[in-house]
Order: C-alpha cells, then structure tokens, then sequence
C-alpha cells in the first residue's frame, strides 16, 4: 500500500501517467458483498387478497459478489434479463441493494486527495442520453458547474473544450446541438460528460451495442486510451462476448440474477468451466469459422419471478443430472475461476 | 459461381433509388446489381446508411416517398416487379415473397391471436378454406420450433417471448410458400443463444423448401455462420460481392478488410483495435470516384476521379487496387 502511494505522489510530480494506472492495478475500489436486488411485482393488495394470489417477487439479482480493482475492468455478462443492467443501476447508486451491500473504497488521486471514487455512467443509446435542446458544450459543462468544480465561467468553457479534444472532437463542436453528430461522435460526448466530473469509476452499459462495428472500434480505442492515460476503472456491461474479451481484465457471466462464473477474463475465455458459458462461446457468431455448424442452444431464461428449482441452468443444460434439479450448486474457486456448477 | 449461370431467382440491375428533398435529389442507391439463386442464402451487410435495408425495400415495393426507384429493374423468376402497379404488388408481396423485420412486435398484431393471422395470411394467398388454413398453421407453428403448438396457436403476440414470436414471423413469412424472403435484421433484437436458434431455423427451412433469402443485416458474425454469398455495401453500392469464406478470408476491397479487423475476436485480446478512421459520407456528400477514398490508405489520383466499377467474376471488389492474395498472408 506505502509503495502504491509514494508511486501516486511521484506520479503527480512527474506525470508518468502509465505508471499510475499499473501501480494501483490491485486496489480494490469496488466492493460488492452478497448483493441482492428483488423487486415486488405482485398485483395491488386487495386484488391479491381477493384472488387469493401469493406475493410474487422478482429476484433480479440474487446473492452477487465481487471486487473490482482500480484502474482494472470488469465486465458483466449475461442475456436480457439476467439481471446486469439492474446491477449496475446499483453500482450507480439509481437502485438501492435490498441486502447486501456494494462499498465503494477510499482512493488517492493523483491530486493528493484522498475519497471514495468518483462514480459516472454511459448509456447505450446515445440518441436518448443527450438533451436534444442543449448546446453539447452546456451538456459537458452542466456537471462541471453543478459540483463547482471550475471558479469561473472561462475555466468551465476552458475545461469543456479540453475534454472535447480528450474524447477526440473539436473545441468548437461545443457550440452544436447533438443532432448534429452521428451515434458514433454522441457517444464521444457521452464520454466527455462523465470526465467532466474528475470521474474515477465508469458503469458502461453496452456503450457500443447501438453502433456500427467501424465505430465500435474508435470507441472502444478511445476507452481503452482514457483508461491508460487517467487511471480510470470501468465496470462494463455487454452481451457482445468478443467486444468482453477485447477490453476485460476480470468478468463475470450472470445467468438468472446470479453469477455463474467469475475470474480473470483471460482465464475464463481460455478453459470456460461453467457449461453456460461454454454454450454461450460456442454460439456467438463468428466471422472467423464461417459457415460452420454450429449447436445452438435450445430453450430460453427462465422467468426470474419462478426459477426452476437447484441449479437454474439445468432445464437448458445437456449435462443436467438429479442433483442439478435438486440442490443449488455454490460458487467455487476451481484455479482462481469462481464457478457454480456441481460438475465442474 | 454456378449463380449466374443458371438463370437467378432475383435479379437486381443497376437498381437507382433517388430521395426528392428540398435541396433537389439525393442519390441513396446507385446502380445496384446482384442476383440471388434458387435456394440460395445472400447476405448483404453494411454499416446504417449504407443502403443495404433500402435494397430490401425496393425488392419487395415497399419503398416510401420521397424515395423512388429512378432506374435500373428487378426482376423475380425473369418477370420484372420493380413498375408493377400496387395492387399487383400487393398481390405478389406474401404470395411469393415473404418477409421478415427487426422487431417481431411491431410485425405482429397485437389484438389477434397467431393463428388468426396465420389462417388470415393463408386464406388471403392460397385457395384453401379456413379449416384447412388452421391445419396448415398449426403445421407451420410446429415446423418453426414452437412448443405445445395445438395451446401456443390461441395465444396473442405478447404472450411469446422475443425469439418465439420471431418465429412466429418466419412462420407468417413462409405462410403462402415465397420463393423469395427479406429478412431484414432478423436476429438483431435477440439475445446471442436464441440469435443461434433463427438463424439455423433460417437456414434449415431455406434448404427444405429451396427457398431463397436475402439476408440484410449489420453483424458480419450472422451472415458468415449462415449466408451462401455475401454482398458488402458502401455509401449505396455493393463494393464487394463473392462466396462468404472468400469475402471473410481474403477481403478484396480495402473496406471490407478494414472492417473486419475492427471486429475484435473472441479467440485473443488484441491491444488496439484496428479502426477504419472518418465515418461513412452522407449522402449529400458522397466525394466523387470512390465513395471510399477519404478513408482509404490506398487511395491515389484515379480513386478520387473515377467510380470503380464491379467487375463479373465471382469474387469482386469495386476497387482500382484490390488487395491481394498476399496482402493477408
């Protein structure tokens, strides 16, 4: 820990920005412990009483946790509902934990000072994200003046073009209005918005999944340079496995509200242990096998409102025995994955 | 290819769609050629604005205003479709071409059961009566993969999850048994595992009932794992044409090879993706030669005056300087 912070001081005195970033890579910023999100969906009151219905909850996040370490990204993977989105509204703070907790760790930025980190998001669909009847330089410059982080309005104007240049747009663009940019240069200002908070910590929630692959590829570059250049931590949320692969150091696959394996991403990518995750590398498609024959999956998730008893993978897994009906299989550590599966 | 020689199913030429705006006309598709074989799957792939879901429109005669059709034909099994009145249109549209869009629920209507508008589909374009329209939908919603099919057929739109009511589209889709169907962005809407299950149901039912599909879509992913040929658009031109191994092995055209490597992999982690810099020109803007050459690390003095045309082999590349078998070794 001493050793991390005489780096961090130095690294302020002589900005060596590269330094920074891997000085910190064990730093635990992100704390999640036993998370658990449910949500009460059953009909109003009295209609329940007279039909007599029991109360029906939806488990949109069950007993979750992991760590994340700074300057490090973590992903989450999983299908529509699964339950991803909802955690990272509560990584956000838009949700709060019906048990559990997600403790953010104190950090020391390269300014000396000492805090819990920064927290921003990105959206995924740039086109809903940004006010369409202000200028992009006042949609930058909104946090900037909401927390006084600038004295005055010159420095402000000063900082909004800086961080225009940042996320590779031109400082007069701050005078446009978004319809002006295409998806690709929204998400840029989407960016630029959440910098201009001296953010540590990023959610993206499928920051590429509206847009083309082209511009996929400058965004995710883009990213992958603020994360070097500023130290920055994102916990990235995707269902695009390739995209995963290119930016994470750690994942974690979600299946029903629950992880069903976690670990290094390179670890879980090389020897995929949990047979969900094996189904779900295998049916990506990709460009590099074409025209193969592939398995597809059969059946679908599940309703979070009535999982299947034991494991909740075992009525669309192949290798499901009465034990996987019966009784739920607990995370394992197998070689440093995390794994919940009672044959892996 | 074995395509042209035997005569297509579809026969795209020089197709030319033209917008009237308040600036005078802006050319979206220009001089489109392709031909689609019976039973064939062709893939046409290319980033929003490219024109490849415009193509799919005009096939089927729905394109709207201020768009139009401002040259070139196409034809379905020789007979040419693309200046038939509406009504005969109407008529053809279901009857022999089927189609298939992005979002299953807006395609769906929501206050009819599946089996009504799958019988309605059916009495509509077959001479069959309303029994034996059911028996034929009950047959159709069995063949697509939906379970307990005898209960699912009473069922609204709303109570099937995404990937069953895309099915239930395909189902509508193959109704009045085409010969040809557009699927535009089938799978976009779904997760990847049920991504999986449609697109082999496409390319089964594709080789059961020799039906051709033109598969529009932005994921080269999906148009590798299920297309025969692929066509790859660029500011509303085909730039490249061939067999999919071919095209996603050997590219010919510098911006099919660019794309590509934007795809990250997920078989290794690469530091730095590899990115096509700019972005695709609007239409108002479309520099003259090759619509590419802005962004082009090839491009020279010919590329920025004249078009590239597309030569007639099987592999093709709308380009001066095509990349080279050596090029990717």
């Amino acid at each position: 820990m001493r050793d991390t912070v005489t780096t961090l001081e130095r690294g302020q005195a002589v900005p060596e920005i590269a330094t920074t970033a891997t000085a910190t890579m064990d730093d635990i910023i992100l704390d999640v412990a036993s998370a658990s999100c449910r949500f009460d969906v059953s009909a109003p009151t009295l209609s329940r009483l007279f039909s007599k219905q029991p109360r029906r909850i939806l488990r949109a996040v069950e007993n979750v946790s992991f760590t994340v370490r700074r300057g490090t990204t973590f992903s989450i993977v999983g299908e529509s509902g699964c339950g991803k989105s909802t955690l990272a509204r509560m990584v956000v703070g838009l949700q709060r934990p019906t048990q559990g907790m997600l403790n953010f760790r104190d950090i020391r930025r390269a300014d000396g000072t000492i805090g819990p980190p920064r927290v921003q998001m990105i959206f995924q669909d740039p086109y809903a994200s940004l006010n369409p009847r202000w200028r992009v330089g006042d949609i930058i410059a909104e946090p900037i003046r909401e927390l006084k982080l600038r004295p005055d309005a010159a420095s402000t104007k000063d900082r909004v073009g800086d961080l225009l240049e940042i996320v590779g747009l031109s400082r007069s663009d701050a005078s446009r209005y978004p319809h002006a940019f295409s998806g690709g240069q929204r998400q840029r200002i989407s960016i630029a918005r959440a910098l201009a908070t001296e953010a540590d910590f990023l959610v993206c929630d499928e920051p590429t999944s509206a847009l083309d692959v082209s511009v996929q590829a400058q965004i995710l570059n883009l990213m992958v340079k603020l994360q070097k250049e500023l130290g920055l931590t994102y916990l990235f949320i995707s269902h695009n496995l390739s995209v995963v692969r290119h930016m994470s150091d750690d994942l974690a696959i979600m299946y029903l509200g629950r992880l069903v394996e976690a670990g290094p991403a390179e670890e879980v990518f090389s020897r995929p242990r949990h047979p969900y995750t094996r189904l779900l590398l295998d049916t990506i498609p990709d460009v590099e096998r074409p025209n193969r024959e592939r398995r597809p999956m059969s059946g679908e998730v599940p309703s979070p409102i009535d999982p299947p008893p034991g494991c909740s993978f075992n009525p669309r897994c192949s290798r499901a025995a009465d034990r996987c009906r019966a009784e739920r299989p607990e995370l394992r550590l197998i070689d440093g994955v995390e794994v919940s599966c009672h044959f892996a | 290819m074995t395509a042209s020689a035997a005569a297509p199913l579809l026969s795209v030429r020089d197709l030319r769609i033209v917008f009237d705006g308040r600036h005078g006309p802006l050319t979206a598709l220009d001089g489109v050629s392709f031909d689609i074989a019976p039973g064939e799957i062709l893939g046409v792939v290319g980033e929003s604005g490219a024109g490849k879901s415009l193509t799919g429109t005009a096939v089927i005669g729905l394109l709207d205003p201020p768009g139009r059709i401002a040259g070139g034909e196409i034809r379905l099994e020789g007979q040419r479709i693309d200046n038939l009145p509406a009504e005969k249109m109407r008529r053809l549209r279901g009857r022999r071409i089927g189609a298939i869009f992005q979002d299953p629920l807006t395609s769906l209507h929501p206050l009819l059961t599946v089996g009504d508008q799958l019988v309605e589909t059916i009495t509509t374009h077959l001479p069959v009566g309303k029994a034996e329209a059911r028996r034929r939908a009950l047959d159709l919603l069995k063949e697509v993969g939906i379970p307990a099919a005898e209960m699912r057929i009473d069922h609204y739109p709303h109570q099937f999850s995404g990937g069953m009511r895309q099915r239930v589209v395909i189902a509508l889709a193959l109704c009045a048994e085409p010969v040809l169907i557009i699927a535009d962005e089938p799978t976009t809407a779904l997760d990847v595992s049920i991504q999986a299950q449609i697109t082999t149901l496409l390319k089964r039912l594709c080789r059961e009932h020799g039906t051709s599909i033109m598969l529009v879509t932005h994921d080269m992913g999906v148009i590798a794992e299920t297309a025969d040929r692929v066509a790859v658009m660029y500011a509303g031109r085909i730039v490249e044409i061939g067999p999919v191994e071919e095209v996603v092995r050997r590219p010919r055209h510098p911006y099919t090879a660019g794309l590509m490597a934007s795809i990250p992999s997920v078989h290794a982690r690469h530091a730095q993706l590899n990115q096509i810099d700019g972005a695709m020109p609007r239409l108002n803007a479309i520099p003259p030669g090759c619509a590419f050459n802005p962004r082009c690390g090839r491009a020279e003095g010919v590329c920025r005056e004249h078009k590239p045309g597309l030569p007639p082999v099987a592999h093709a590349a709308a380009c001066h300087f095509p990349l080279q078998e050596l090029a990717h070794a």
